[in-house]
């Protein structure tokens, strides 16, 4: 390829050759390398100097009486899993969880998708939904209880509602910022409409679309903590709930950092689509 | 000024492209004012014009691209772009982009067959991302040449190459064109690149072309033929730039 050495010769005198075959030269690639290695032990240390802090301040008593010092969350927590206890209300909550996600992220999707291919679709949903958005979804509870009951359909509702909104919106925009040239190019190479929203405009919103779904799913475990705040006999919110009652804050603890655990899988989860589906795309990672 | 409707209907008989009355205004301000134009099959014709003369407007106009242009349109429907961007999908992988909107079987070989064209049958599988500005542009007219194209359509395709790659990249064309000969119609704002590779360069002006040059050179043309050198000056002239007085009388557009 005598084009790109001449490309890269040229750049010194020719203002215009900014654009390089960007393979990495050999030295800093192995600094990166070896820094790249190095950065889970980088990400793991301010973590750990924090559960250090807490467990000292615990047992010091820094922390007052009623803070449990993380080897007392895991021993409840060791105790909930071997009780089985754990087990059965993750499972319940996970499953209400997938059924509110699965119609709230469907509908998100379709209601996006619809509202940016068809102009007509857009007029018509964009008005309602711009105006139902502003409204906190979870204020939504006492009239989801009035109308589906206090059984499962009221939670179920209340955790689909709330991402359909995030998820509406970045797929329209998704679609609408997908660059007219590329859509013109592909015109022009003779893609019809269904080539079109498959090869061009689909791909082109997909970053976006990609943050919305993070979105969704971060008010999908919001609207479940919510949801199992009243009327529940299981579920991990009932869990903490009934600790509440025996002020047993360890368990207490255990149910905060599963909340914090069950997001972060799903924030890993849309990592890694992101990582496979828009491997074509590098941004700016940081010094 | 009630516009005629256009009609386009495929290229028959002696002409690959035959334009009649092109009218084309954005906001009231008239960029084509009924242009004709007829392009040989095979014919490799260069278009220029001062900024903003509507060059591109017409291209596209021919390449059906623009819907608010009006006038008789007779274009072969196996036609293909190369824009002044290369217009390549960062999300497909180079071979993919070669071959989109192309239905059939065995489209890996057909891309790959293109792209060796262009040399560089070797990035295939690459992002166009990591591609430079010149192998993009290589890898859009593969993406052009795959189709076979009657009628290839150029706007300004080595505009943003810097000078180097950009001789490169005429040279290629001018190969290409001698192996496929389709007709082309070539958009360009560098008289020297139209008085290498063009049969005919066309000026427009006032929404209209208002002066053709034939460029009577055999091939390989080399930029201190005599008679290119002539015809740069008559051309430079016509676009309303002295040669040979470049400090002077640069006035686009001016007549006597």
């Amino acid at each position: 390829m005598s084009s790109s050495v001449l490309d890269r010769t040229g750049t010194a005198a020719a203002p215009v050759s900014i654009d390089q075959p960007d393979d990495a030269p050999p030295a800093p690639a192995r600094w990166r390398r070896a820094a790249r290695r190095l950065t889970p032990a980088r990400k793991a240390t301010g973590l750990l100097t924090v559960l250090l802090l807490w467990q000292v301040g615990a047992g010091a008593g820094w922390l007052g009486t009623t803070t449990p010092s993380p080897t007392d969350v895991i021993t409840a927590a060791r105790e909930l899993i071997a009780s089985g206890e754990l087990a059965h209300h993750l499972g319940v909550s996970l499953t209400r969880v997938a059924k509110g996600l699965a119609i709230g992220l469907s509908a998100g999707l379709l209601l996006g998708l619809a509202a940016g291919l068809l102009r007509l679709a857009e007029d018509l949903v964009d008005g309602p939904l711009q105006s139902l958005r502003m409204l906190p979804h979870l204020a939504l509870v006492p009239i989801f209880i009035i109308w589906f009951g206090i059984g499962e359909t009221s939670k179920i509702a209340l955790i689909a509602i709330g991402p359909i909104f995030p998820l509406y919106l970045n797929v329209l925009h998704g679609i609408r910022g997908v660059d007219e040239r590329l859509v013109e190019s592909a015109r022009s190479c003779g893609v019809g409409r269904p080539g079109l929203i498959l090869r061009v405009i689909l791909p082109g919103a997909l970053p976006q679309i990609l943050v919305g779904l993070r979105q969704a799913l971060g008010l999908g475990w919001l609207s479940l903590v919510v949801a199992e705040q009243t009327a529940t006999t299981a579920g991990v919110g009932f869990l903490m709930n009934d600790a509440r009652e025996f002020l047993r804050t360890d368990v207490i603890f255990v149910v905060l950092v599963i909340y914090a655990l069950l997001g972060l899988a799903t924030d890993l989860f849309v990592r890694l689509i992101e990582r496979r589906a828009l491997a074509w795309r590098r941004g700016f990672a940081g010094e | 000024m009630t516009a005629t409707t256009t009609t386009v209907t495929p290229a028959t008989g002696t002409a690959a492209v035959r334009v009649r009355g092109a009218r084309r205004a954005f906001d009231g301000r008239v960029v084509l004012a009924g242009a004709d134009l007829d392009i040989a099959p095979g014919e490799f014709v260069a278009l220029l014009g001062a900024s903003g003369s509507g060059k591109s407007t017409l291209l596209r106009a021919v390449a059906g691209l623009d819907r608010g242009a009006t006038g008789q349109f007779r274009v072969p429907d196996r036609r293909a772009i190369v824009f002044q961007e290369h217009r390549l999908m960062p999300w497909s992988r180079v071979w993919r982009n070669v071959t989109l909107g192309v239905r059939g079987p065995g489209l890996r070989s057909r891309a790959l067959h293109a792209l060796t064209e262009v040399g560089l049958a070797a990035r295939a599988d690459a992002w166009p991302r990591t591609l430079s500005g010149g192998e993009s542009q290589r890898v859009a007219l593969a993406r052009a040449l795959v189709r076979t194209p009657e009628l290839l359509l150029l706007d300004e395709p080595f505009g943003a190459l810097d000078a180097l790659t950009r001789i490169k990249a005429q040279a290629l064309v001018a190969k290409l064109w001698t192996e496929h000969r389709p007709a082309v119609l070539l958009v360009t704002h560098d008289v020297e690149e139209a008085l290498l590779l063009a049969d005919r360069a066309l000026v427009l002006r006032d929404g209209r072309i208002a002066e053709e040059f034939v460029v009577d050179v055999p091939r390989p043309r080399a930029l201190d033929n005599p008679r290119l050198l002539t015809l740069r000056r008559a051309l430079l002239r016509a676009l309303g730039v002295n040669a040979d007085l470049p400090t002077d009388e640069s006035v686009p557009g001016e007549k006597p």
